[in-house]
């Protein structure tokens, strides 16, 4: 068995969010989890009845595919709890592609739900760790402060400039005025971003995502009962998995990241480059992630991010539509985004994506990341042009 | 092979059963403890139970001497306290640590500054914090 066999033998046939930014006092992630399912089912054309294979990550509550099974109605013959941080969702869609094409289930649905900026004000880590660490007791502000490492050594590195990181969140904004449900709408200019609160130098509080509340669903089948279905499959071209370390200081080279790997791995898989692909969905929790993602999975070389982004490279009207929903720094944010990147990605594919529609959409690439520039996975999607 | 690995031979801590409880029992001793495999001479950090390079149960405790270069800094300003640098450190021997950088301001720390160890008690335990060496930037 090659794994080049999935190729185009899985679609998403259904994506919805739930009700995302600040949903208030008494709705909890569960509920938002549901209600993401519910709307994504609806969008497929199909019912609960209908699905056999769930896939979800919380860290909101304990063996969360059994949890939200319950909630749903759902007694599943596959389920899938990997929890991969934010990177979860892809690699439960790599998972879900294998377990379908091997007949271990036929309805895949992948979910999550998170309520943290109602619950809690602040992000909602996956898991409190039982595992002493000795990082904990220097008084590193996590994830920041991992991030801000990197940042930092990719400045000194490669010449990469505090503009140049502005620019990815000056880019998230403007594609967000393009999207009627992203939360932040306001203009943005790299001075505000340079002049706002320091968080953990060189990132200040607009290189760092939302902290908003907010859940999403994706619902994947056969290609073949995919036809069948109202909506035009968005098929699985390839996806790979990678990760490298836990801990920020553990991390073999702080400027490049498994995401070399999982991309590699995708592209290939999926007998694709970079020049093939027309829209990009990078889990951008700081601003960073966006040049390191960038150049790690082919679009620019190592160190040259900055410059790629650059004068609104990746904003609308740039070279690469990036992050085309606003992303988590402008978009939601809800604590694991990977699954939203699916969801746009699912969206500028099937041409549905209103003012913010990138034209002629063939080839959508999600990569989500998890932990401290831990975890990285890379999917693949596209139309029925590119099987 | 064991006289060639970096820093220098320390007896596991007495009365300690974890690899993260004998770090902490060697720090309480002044010692910025570290491992070595008698192996494949991998230098491994923070201290587990086998070697994560070649995965034989061969390592050997060893005594760093707490010099190094900042790998990485950033600068924190909390609203309740004063302003520090937590930084990764390549230490001398082979490995790179997180940690603090004290005696200096938080945004005066650079990247590739030398820097040496500064035990310092933190309520029952001591912390491996680092200071600048001085001139030598």
């Amino acid at each position: 068995m090659d794994e080049r066999q999935l190729r185009g033998h899985t679609a998403i046939v259904g994506v919805a969010e739930s009700d995302l930014g600040e949903v208030g006092p008494g709705v909890t992630a569960l509920d938002l989890a549901e209600q993401a399912a519910g709307r994504a089912l609806d969008d497929a054309g199909l019912s609960i009845a209908d699905v056999d294979g769930l896939f979800t990550h919380s860290a909101f509550f304990p063996m969360p595919s059994v949890v939200l099974g319950e909630r749903l109605g759902v007694r599943p013959r596959h389920s899938d709890s990997t929890a991969t941080g934010g990177s979860s969702f892809l690699a439960h869609v790599r998972h879900a592609a294998a377990a379908i094409e091997t007949g271990m289930c036929e309805v895949a649905l992948i979910v999550y739900g998170s309520n943290q900026r109602s619950a809690s004000g602040g992000l909602v880590s996956s898991g409190q760790n039982a595992i002493p660490s000795y990082e904990v007791p220097f008084g590193p502000r996590l994830p920041v402060s991992a991030y801000a490492l990197a940042a930092a050594r990719h400045m000194h590195e490669f010449g990469t400039s505090r503009e140049q990181l502005a620019e990815v969140a000056v880019a998230a904004r403007r594609w967000a005025q393009l999207n009627p449900v992203a939360f932040e709408q306001g203009d943005l200019t790299i001075d505000d971003v340079l002049g706002a609160r320091t968080v953990s130098s060189p990132l200040t509080v607009r290189d760092c995502c939302l902290v908003t509340d907010g859940g999403g669903a994706v619902v994947i089948t056969t290609s073949e009962r995919a036809r069948d279905l109202p909506r035009p499959p968005v098929f699985y071209l390839g996806g790979a998995e990678a990760h490298s370390h836990m801990s920020i200081s553990q991390m073999p080279d702080l400027t490049r990241t498994a995401a070399a790997e999982s991309g590699a791995r995708a592209f290939d898989l999926a007998g694709l480059s970079p020049a093939d692909v027309d829209v990009v969905q990078l889990y951008d929790a700081f601003t960073i992630n966006v040049l390191l993602f960038l150049e790690d999975l082919g679009f620019c070389a190592k160190g040259e991010g900055g410059d790629f982004v650059s004068n609104g490279g990746i904003a609308p009207g740039g070279h690469l539509p990036v992050n085309t929903n606003g992303g988590g720094l402008s978009y939601c944010h809800p604590g694991m985004y990977g699954i939203f990147t699916l969801i746009e990605a699912t969206r500028q594919i099937r041409g549905q994506a209103g003012d913010r529609q990138v034209p002629d959409s063939h080839v959508a690439l999600a990569h989500g990341n998890g932990g401290m520039l831990s975890s990285q996975v890379t999917v693949l999607l596209g139309d029925a042009s590119v099987l | 092979m064991t006289r060639d690995l970096p820093g220098v031979a320390h007896d596991a801590p007495a009365h300690v059963s974890g690899p993260h409880e004998a770090y902490l029992a060697l720090l309480a001793e002044g010692v910025l403890g570290f491992q070595a495999c008698g192996s494949c001479a991998c230098v491994v950090f923070p201290p587990r139970g086998r070697c994560s390079g070649c995965g034989a149960d061969a390592l050997m405790w060893r005594a760093s001497a707490g010099r190094g270069a900042v790998y990485s800094t950033t600068a924190l300003s909390p609203r309740d306290k004063p302003p520090y640098a937590i930084v990764l450190i390549d230490l001398d021997e082979g490995y790179r640590m997180m940690s603090r950088i004290e005696g200096v301001d938080a945004e005066a720390t650079r990247i590739d500054d030398r820097v040496s160890v500064r035990f310092t008690p933190a309520g029952e335990d001591v912390l491996p914090l680092f200071v600048p060496d001085r001139g030598d930037r």
